[in-house]
């Protein structure tokens, strides 16, 4: 139950979007179509969900104030939280290029379907962003990370859908020159987010 | 000498990273709710362009292209710690690097570090990518710095947390502290500069 309220959570009320503007570049720039959107997201889904557990034993057991006690009670006092943005980045660029690689073998239609966006995510804010709110979250065990991994990915896979869904029909409108593609898009956003905001008052 | 000129004042207007490029839009709309934290962030990104471009213009004839992503994000995250390091040291940026808290390590995957690095240091000598980089991060702070200024000023009222609008007795607009009114304030001063500059329109 409590999982379950957590993976709601992460996808209505701390909505990667519209709560944090995390993965905004990428959110703006692949969402004229809903087809792109839908591959983005799905890579989003899956490179979240792979990479916040590992940060999590990364940071459980080498990187938090007396994480390294393990190797013996002289390591307790080390603390190494100082370095988690440079390992927290490789191990996501070294995640996204191995899963880029599995993915070409055994899946090559979905590696043709995700295509460019797979690289790019190593550069997103989203997937770094989910790694350190889970450092900061402090979560207990890994299988909550897991379930806020997914969530959060699910959450940003909803918006990037929805908005590429409104553009598509943005195309027939008669929009003011100077608002014309990103500003408008801008505005959207914002409408949007103010929709979500009333998930906020809900205590799950 | 031009075109040295050429590079600092575009991106400040003409090819602003924000709002014709659209760029590092993450960290420009959350860390806006307050004049002294988008400063802050403003010059942090800045100082981190500035130094990346510069670094990696220096070695880029000696990174292999296929594993030149890693090596750049590599050597922006050093920087940040830095930075990061350097803003948790005094008591005065103490405060604001940990409301800034996640963002701040978000400056590593801003694309404007990345993509300046991309599209210009790699291909240019050391002079002009470093100035090419700072003109980047000013562009990004003036548009961060003109977001917050809107919402301090209506959203609480007070500009660096002297009281302004307040002193007149003004109540503050809840609204306008709420994340997704960063979204439209920016809308609107894309629509502002479109405007202006015609060739910008789609």
């Amino acid at each position: 139950m409590e999982y379950l309220s957590l993976f709601i959570k992460s996808i209505f009320v701390d909505n990667m979007i519209f709560a944090y503007f995390l993965g905004m570049c990428s959110y703006l720039a692949v969402s004229k179509n809903v087809k792109t959107a839908n591959g983005l997201g799905i890579a989003v889904v899956l490179v979240l969900a792979i990479t916040v557990p590992v940060n999590y034993l990364l940071n459980r057991f080498v990187l938090q104030p007396g994480a390294l006690s393990w190797l013996g009670p002289k390591f307790a006092a080390v603390d190494l939280s100082f370095l988690s943005y440079i390992l927290f980045i490789a191990v996501i660029a070294a995640m996204v290029q191995i899963v880029e690689m599995i993915v070409e073998k055994y899946l090559p239609s979905l590696y043709s379907s995700l295509g460019i966006f797979l690289p790019l995510i190593a550069v997103n804010c989203a997937i770094l962003g989910g790694s350190l709110f889970m450092q900061q979250r402090e979560f207990g065990n890994i299988l909550e990370a897991i379930v806020y991994a997914l969530g959060s990915g699910t959450g940003w896979y909803l918006a990037i859908v929805t908005l590429a869904a409104i553009r598509e029909k943005m195309a027939y409108s008669n929009v003011p020159a100077g608002l014309r593609g990103i500003g408008i898009t801008f505005i959207t956003v914002g409408l949007m987010g103010i929709a979500f905001m009333a998930f906020m008052g809900i205590a799950l | 000498m031009g075109k040295l000129r050429e590079t600092i004042l575009n991106p400040l207007f003409k090819n602003n990273p924000v709002t014709v490029l659209v760029l590092g839009i993450c960290s420009s709309l959350a860390v806006t709710v307050e004049m002294k934290g988008a400063l802050v962030m403003a010059i942090s990104v800045t100082v981190v362009t500035g130094l990346s471009s510069l670094i990696l213009s220096l070695i880029r004839k000696t990174i292999p292209n296929r594993v030149r992503i890693i090596v750049q994000l590599v050597v922006v995250a050093l920087l940040v710690i830095l930075v990061d390091q350097i803003l948790r040291s005094f008591e005065a940026t103490y405060a604001i690097d940990k409301q800034l808290s996640v963002y701040m390590g978000l400056i590593i995957t801003n694309c404007i570090v990345m993509g300046r690095i991309e599209a210009f240091a790699l291909g240019n000598k050391p002079l002009p990518a470093l100035l090419d980089g700072l003109a980047n991060g000013l562009g990004y702070g003036l548009i961060l710095l003109s977001v917050a200024f809107f919402r301090e000023l209506l959203g609480s009222g007070t500009l660096f947390g002297i009281p302004v609008l307040k002193a007149l007795g003004y109540p503050g607009n809840g609204l306008v502290i709420l994340p997704p009114m960063a979204l439209i304030i920016l809308g609107c001063i894309i629509w502002i500069q479109r405007s202006i500059d015609k060739d910008l329109q789609e």
